[in-house]
């Protein structure tokens, strides 16, 4: 019975993680399926926006502009991967690997060369916090991320339905194609990855303030939980929601379920050091699913061979 | 309207593989021409194309497109004055938007796009109407993504989006190459209505002589990087299978390759 009621209590806190890890999500949704690169800026992109944020309330900022500040960090961070990549002709990958990597020692210069900053909701006027996850309140962190989460998902909804937001969903689908149509294609590539990463630094401030901390480490493998919140979203959700705002609210969903699972398996007594490694495992089975039954499907069935002998 | 001056291009130079793609080309075309190129592999039939589109730099030479050097614009500059199909019908189209998305984005080539709608309502009766001109069917499926449709449908697609707002050069390549020989008479049709209508300078290559002989108003033969041969007029409509034939063995370096082509 306490398992239940435990799992219970700790569904508010895995919810309002889940959105909160939804708007990450978005942005690697806008990189992985809509630019068609996973870009590992990300890990380090979601420290610097808790780093940013945290150091900022610290001093005296209000919240919300911090998080807008982090935001505007996040898109410069974006920025560099885009140029790295584009002007510079590294691979998408590597350059990802490079902006993380660099990031590491910038988010530690940023917090005053601390691996971790504290910032409590006793001092400081927050925008979300993790201590009223269970009160019935407006300063309950989940309406808060609900608020943040309809106007990203509005507002991307309205980007990627203009002129601009199509020309990069061409670049995505086509370089081939969006070139002879005339669109720089580097140009929207860069511009792709600044929107992505300004999202994930989002995602990092309101984290470290849901967690009243901001940790160096805070990003470290934040890449695969993105993936597999996308992935998780598109294999449950695809065949109900196609209009692109349904999508990042799959997304969105994929994020939810994966905190939802993640808290049952820990109820049920996992380690929390090896959830790192469960997350890997989950998002290398979905990722291999399609690809088993994409290879099944063109493969012919014993019986077929069989009778094509005959013929 | 296009002027190529001694263009050259080397691949892969200083290797053993170094190959001579372009050779001193020079190519005149008069607005409203309808050219024909036709050649071996390895003619530099693609090569003359892609240096037009500017896929890469030529190594010497110069290309005037309307009295304006565009020798070296990017490609996504030049696009705006040139609509082009390729051989593979995969890249033509976007296949993970719809097939009006993906003419809304034909549409505003060589205009900056903005943040405004990407798509007009008015717009969708319009692809209706262009659409249904094809006769195949896509004028009721407007909200279907485009990596759904067949080759043929894809290729009829992609000429659509490089003739809809008229470019001042048309440039295909090969564009009928990987179709169905009902299909690709079926496109190189479509292909002859929309010069004809939208009177369109353009550049066709083929492999085939047949399409080469029946379609356009002026034929180009190349060679091993070079122009061998330029007929037009009265002399092109009289030309036959056979002529080019001949024209091909008269190059002397002819290879087995040219012919069989």
């Amino acid at each position: 019975m306490t398992f239940f009621s435990n799992l219970f209590n700790s569904m508010p806190g895995a919810l309002a993680q889940g959105l909160i890890w939804g708007i990450m999500a978005i942005g690697v949704f806008i990189t992985y399926k809509v630019l068609g690169v996973a870009d590992l800026t990300v890990d380090g992109t979601l420290a610097l926006g808790g780093a940013v944020c945290i150091v900022l309330i610290r001093n005296g900022c209000n919240a919300f502009l911090a998080v807008f500040i982090a935001c505007l960090c996040g898109a410069a961070a974006g920025l560099v991967t885009g140029l790295l990549h584009t002007a510079c002709g590294i691979p998408a990958i590597l350059a990802g690997i490079l902006s993380q990597l660099a990031l590491y020692s910038i988010n530690l210069r940023i917090m005053d060369m601390k691996a971790n900053l504290p910032v409590s909701v006793d001092s400081y006027d927050l925008v979300l916090s993790l201590r009223y996850v269970r009160t019935l309140s407006v300063q309950n962190p989940i309406p808060v991320a609900l608020v943040f989460l309809a106007v990203i998902i509005g507002a991307l909804y309205w980007f990627f339905g203009t002129e601009r937001g199509s020309s990069l969903r061409a670049t995505g689908s086509n370089v081939n194609m969006a070139r002879s149509q005339g669109i720089n294609t580097d140009v929207n590539v860069v511009l792709g990855l600044m929107l992505s990463n300004a999202l994930v630094a989002v995602c990092g401030a309101l984290l470290a303030q849901y967690q009243g901390f901001a940790d160096v480490n805070a990003g470290r493998g934040a890449i695969v939980i993105g993936l597999a919140a996308v992935i998780i979203g598109e294999v449950i959700f695809s065949k109900i929601f196609r209009n692109f705002a349904l999508r990042l609210v799959a997304v969105v969903l994929g994020a939810v379920i994966y905190y939802v699972v993640i808290q049952v398996v820990l109820q049920l007594g996992l380690d929390t050091n090896d959830l790192k490694l469960l997350t890997a495992i989950v998002v290398a089975l979905f990722l291999t699913v399609p690809h088993i039954r994409e290879k099944m499907r063109h493969t012919p069935r014993k019986k077929e061979v069989k009778n094509a002998g005959n013929l | 309207m296009l002027e190529i001056y001694n263009a050259c291009k080397t691949f892969h130079k200083g290797t053993v593989n170094e190959r001579r793609a372009l050779d001193n080309v020079n190519l005149t075309l008069e607005k409203g021409e309808f050219v024909t190129v036709i050649g071996g592999n390895g003619a530099g039939k693609s090569t003359l194309l892609n240096a037009v589109c500017g896929a890469w730099r030529l190594d010497s030479g110069k290309i005037v497109l309307d009295g304006s050097d565009i020798t070296n614009m990017p490609d996504y500059k030049r696009a705006r004055f040139l609509g082009r199909v390729f051989q593979d019908p995969m890249m033509g189209t976007a296949p993970d938007m719809e097939i009006a998305e993906n003419l809304a984005i034909a549409l505003r080539r060589g205009k900056t796009r903005s943040l405004a709608w990407g798509m007009k309502k008015e717009e969708k009766q319009e692809y209706r109407k262009l659409l249904s001109t094809l006769e195949l069917g896509l004028e009721d499926r407007l909200t279907t993504k485009a990596g759904l449709l067949s080759g043929g449908q894809r290729q009829a697609l992609t000429l659509l989006m490089a003739t809809l707002n008229s470019p001042r050069l048309l440039l295909l390549d090969e564009h009928t190459a990987a179709l169905d020989p009902k299909t690709a008479a079926k496109v190189l049709d479509i292909t002859d209505k929309v010069v004809e209508e939208k009177r369109l300078t353009t550049i066709m290559i083929t492999h085939n002589m047949k399409d080469a002989l029946n379609h356009g108003n002026r034929l180009v033969m190349m060679n091993e990087g070079k122009i061998i041969a330029d007929v037009r007029g009265e002399e092109k409509r009289r030309l036959t299978v056979d002529d080019l034939m001949q024209m091909f063995s008269q190059s002397g370096t002819v290879s087995d390759r040219a012919v069989l082509a």
